[in-house]
């Protein structure tokens, strides 16, 4: 089965590659856009037994690093 | 002086091992050994262990991220817990946050640029293995060479290094937005060293300064006497 994990900077740390997107979106003449942050998506093909506990495990060992990063789960139905 | 047992790891991506290595012997006489990521043990009685800039991996997923689960890594941090010392440069620092032997992070630049260039220092801490060839409040120049060298930490971890005199050099001007402008931190023992300057790059007059031969010095007379 397919899982997504989305990681994205915690709250509070800044984003220096969100803040250069939102300058070039308004470099392009786009308004309103009040901020900008950018994540990473991890998709992962696993087995069924893969449980969410090793799941979660994968993210705060390696995947995202949780000093300065959140990461979400989601299983994705086939 | 006994000889001066030291180890350079190499991950792949890995491009200053070899100015570590020279450094490593110019300073001390005696040619380090040279380690492959893949390595499962280190060899016994090692005085130094030296983690050197580069691209580990590409810098896929972090910086620094890939080399930190790297087999070899395991046995640096078991060397690392029995006090063996270890110095981390740039990409070296950023493997270390990423294995756990340093607090913080190492984010993208603030000016989102790669800097390359000398930078000053000021020595924050000359009490610690690597740092006593100096003195406190001194300002060294030597180069930087990064993209992820922007220090991050939680303000209460911030304030734990800076109370611990765990902050070994800070930037004498913002270089790249670093919390504090941090430079290089220890941990909190003090034989763990991680700085984003290249101070194997300021060894001989030719590099254009020799600021950086102190660390070294100062960290072989340390382990093995003068």
């Amino acid at each position: 089965m397919k899982v997504r994990v989305f990681v994205s900077l915690k709250n509070g740390v800044l984003d220096p590659q969100g803040r250069a997107i939102q300058h070039s979106l308004e470099g392009l003449g786009f308004g309103g856009v009040k901020d900008v942050r950018a994540g990473r998506l991890i998709e992962l093909e696993v087995d069924e037994t893969v449980t969410d506990a090793a799941l979660d495990d994968m993210c705060r060992k390696l995947l995202a690093n949780m000093v300065i990063e959140n990461y979400r789960i989601e299983r994705v139905a086939a | 002086m006994t000889a001066f047992r030291s180890a350079v790891v190499t991950f792949p991506g890995s491009n200053c091992d070899r100015d570590m290595a020279v450094a490593l012997e110019k300073i001390s006489g005696t040619a380090p050994h040279r380690i492959w990521h893949g390595d499962a043990d280190l060899p016994d009685g090692l005085d130094f262990i030296a983690l050197p800039g580069g691209f580990s991996y590409g810098d896929y997923l972090r910086s620094g991220a890939m080399a930190a689960r790297s087999p070899i890594m395991q046995a640096v941090v078991a060397a690392a817990d029995r006090g063996v010392p270890v110095l981390g440069v740039c990409n070296g620092f950023q493997v270390l946050t990423e294995s756990g032997l340093l607090p913080g992070a190492l984010m993208r630049n603030a000016g989102i640029r790669f800097v390359c260039r000398e930078v000053t220092l000021k020595v924050e801490n000359s009490q610690s293995l690597f740092t006593a060839g100096y003195s406190a409040g001194q300002q060294v120049v030597i180069p930087v060479a990064h993209h992820d060298g922007n220090f991050f930490a939680d303000e209460a971890t911030l304030d734990r290094l800076e109370g611990d005199g765990r902050v070994a050099f800070r930037y004498a001007e913002p270089v790249n937005g670093s919390a504090r402008d941090i430079a290089g931190v220890l941990n909190k023992a003090g034989n763990v060293l991680g700085m984003m300057p290249h101070p194997e790059r300021a060894i001989e007059s030719a590099h254009g300064g020799t600021d950086g031969r102190a660390l070294f010095e100062s960290a072989i007379k340390g382990l093995v006497g003068a």
